[in-house]
């Protein structure tokens, strides 16, 4: 890394702009993060309920194929063809009996192996592949696959630990707390393409000091308020968080009255959006971010995984899968649906975090030469009782400076 | 003749040029930002949505945008005008391709194009949205109103937030 790399010497309550729009930044990311040894969520088993069921989805900005095989068995293959490299698989949902790439009829079986090449023993004996051609040396590259109660993980790393292990004891209690190994149902897909890089969003779900002063939405309706109970949680690492919060009263008092967008007039004509009902223990929210692609969204009860896909250092893909479980009452999913209405591309509090990552990158972009100043809370990170704290981002830039080497 | 009877009896060109001026309204409330008014295109009991065609498709019964109510409409343009924060921008609509698909029990169904252009500061308009319009219309205090309707937008992904109403 050249000398125009170089992070503040405050550490990690400094963030430096370059990080946000540097090109072999981005490149490093790739390899190191999205490549490296990490585990990434590409699907829930829900979506792919049968054998010969696929879906496409992406790791980093690497294309990559999820499909259940003839035996049940869950394989994660990259999608580009072993011949010249084709994406060969163009639906986001489908079943296939195998893939075949359009362009020279290379044909994979549901684990990757390479089954068919045509004119292998070339045409009227001329051409064909050479004798020693070994289709066995030429399959679709696998990943390695996790899966836990439904959700499912892939990494291309050869050697890395069991996903419980990466999660670390609290992270998987989190985890489990959705994902309990009840049967899951999904209730539909939203995507968004956010012009800002990709951490900015991670940092706004690891960021509860934002929450209570952004979304007028959400402190109007005491769904989330700085003087309300509440903690951050981590691993041992840092790089997977928490925000964690449980319902407060709305009225305004001296501990609030910084928050200025607070409106105590403020009522819903139509309440249903906000008939929450108690569904899991302790906890309203959970708000869980695991290294290096998701967001685990526990918005009382609006269930949803936000896939974060990197389009380039300026960009990044939004991929929101909406789930309930297979036995949930018509109500509970009426109920989720409509409080679906919060979050997504037209959420009434998410509109806030799209519109303002778009404005950090169209600052920090311009001035790569600039630093963040991250102190709320104090220099270091640590869990903590409260959300007046940016702990949670310093964690995740400890971890991401090891990984990346700067 | 009271006025739901009067719509029924209209021949298909008169019913047409109503539904022209209707959806030439409502583009227009749109477009110059009277939001508050966007509430009165619709009865009590309604149900607006803005759906992914992936979903739509597949039956999955997620919406990007759910309104089952006009309160719950009024309540969308509270957040527009008061609490969201966003970039300015303006947006135009069109709706082309209208076909009426007819009466059934009392209830006018109507099926158009639609596509939404957004301006955003230092860029050039682009397509926001663009689907299809799927309306049931009755007749209430006088005029045709929506009951029910649904965009269902082609392009999965949106270009980053859909703030005001399609």
């Amino acid at each position: 890394m050249g000398a125009r790399h170089v992070w503040p010497q405050e550490g990690i309550s400094r963030i430096p702009y370059w990080i946000y729009s540097d090109p072999e930044i981005y490149a490093r990311e790739q390899e190191r993060i999205f490549c490296g040894p990490s585990w990434n969520y590409v699907a829930l088993e829900a979506e792919l309920p049968r054998s010969g069921d696929f879906k496409r989805t992406f790791i980093g900005e690497k294309p990559v194929v999820v499909v259940r095989d003839q035996q049940g068995s869950i394989n994660v293959v990259e999608n580009r063809c072993a011949h010249r490299g084709v994406q060969f698989c163009q639906r986001h949902l489908g079943n296939a009996v195998e893939f075949m790439c359009p362009y020279h009829q290379w044909t994979y079986d549901l684990k990757g192996n390479l089954i068919g090449v045509p004119f292998r023993r070339g045409v009227k004996k001329q051409g064909g592949m050479p004798a020693d051609f070994d289709p066995k040396n030429h399959g679709l590259r696998r990943l390695r696959v996790a899966c836990r109660h439904g959700v499912i993980f892939a990494s291309f790393a050869s050697e890395l630990e069991p996903l419980e292990e990466y999660f670390g004891p609290s992270m998987l209690a989190l985890f489990d707390r959705v994902f309990d190994g009840r049967e899951l149902r999904v209730l539909g897909y939203s995507r968004q393409l956010t012009p800002a890089n990709w951490k900015l969003m991670f940092e706004n779900i690891k960021d509860p000091y934002h929450a209570s002063l952004l979304h007028v939405f959400l402190l109007s309706f005491g769904l989330f308020r700085a003087d309300q109970p509440s903690k951050v949680q981590m691993d041992a690492t840092g790089r997977h968080g928490a925000l964690i919060s449980w319902r407060g009263d709305q009225k305004k008092t001296e501990d609030n009255a910084d928050m200025k967008s607070l409106i105590d007039n403020f009522k819903l004509q139509d309440a249903t959006l906000l008939e929450p009902v108690r569904e899991f223990p302790e906890y309203t929210v959970v708000m869980t971010t695991l290294w290096p692609n998701l967001i685990i969204q526990q918005q009382s009860n609006t269930l949803a995984m936000r896939q974060l896909i990197t389009r380039g250092p300026a960009a990044f893909e939004l991929a929101w899968t909406y789930f309930g479980y297979a036995a949930d009452d018509e109500d509970m999913t009426r109920r989720r649906l409509r409080q679906a209405n919060l979050m997504g591309p037209a959420g009434f509090v998410s509109i806030d975090d799209s519109e303002v990552m778009k404005f950090s990158q169209a600052g920090v972009g311009p001035y790569p030469e600039g630093a963040g100043v991250m102190e709320m809370g104090g220099r270091d990170w640590k869990d903590e009782q409260h959300m007046v704290t940016e702990s949670v981002i310093r964690a995740f830039y400890a971890y991401y400076r090891q990984v990346m080497q700067i | 003749m009271n006025t739901a009877e009067r719509y029924l009896t209209l021949n298909s060109r008169d019913l047409r040029l109503e539904l022209e001026e209707l959806y030439a309204a409502y583009t227009a409330c749109l477009d110059e930002e009277r939001f508050e008014e966007w509430p009165e295109f619709f009865v009590e009991q309604c149900l607006y949505k803005i759906v992914p065609r992936e979903n739509f498709e597949r039956g999955l019964p997620l919406a990007t945008w759910l309104c089952e109510s006009k309160g719950y409409l009024a309540d969308r343009v509270t957040a527009i005008r008061k609490t969201a924060v966003y970039a300015p921008r303006t947006m135009r609509r069109m709706v082309s391709g209208l076909r009426v698909l007819g009466w059934k029990e009392g209830v006018l169904e109507v099926r158009a194009n639609y596509v939404a252009l957004e301006t955003l500061q230092d860029e050039f308009t682009r397509v926001f949205n663009t689907g299809q319009y799927r309306d049931k219309l009755v007749a209430d205090g006088g005029r045709l109103k929506f009951k029910e309707k649904l965009c269902i937008f082609d392009s999965l992904l949106v270009p980053n937030s859909l703030i005001y109403p399609l």
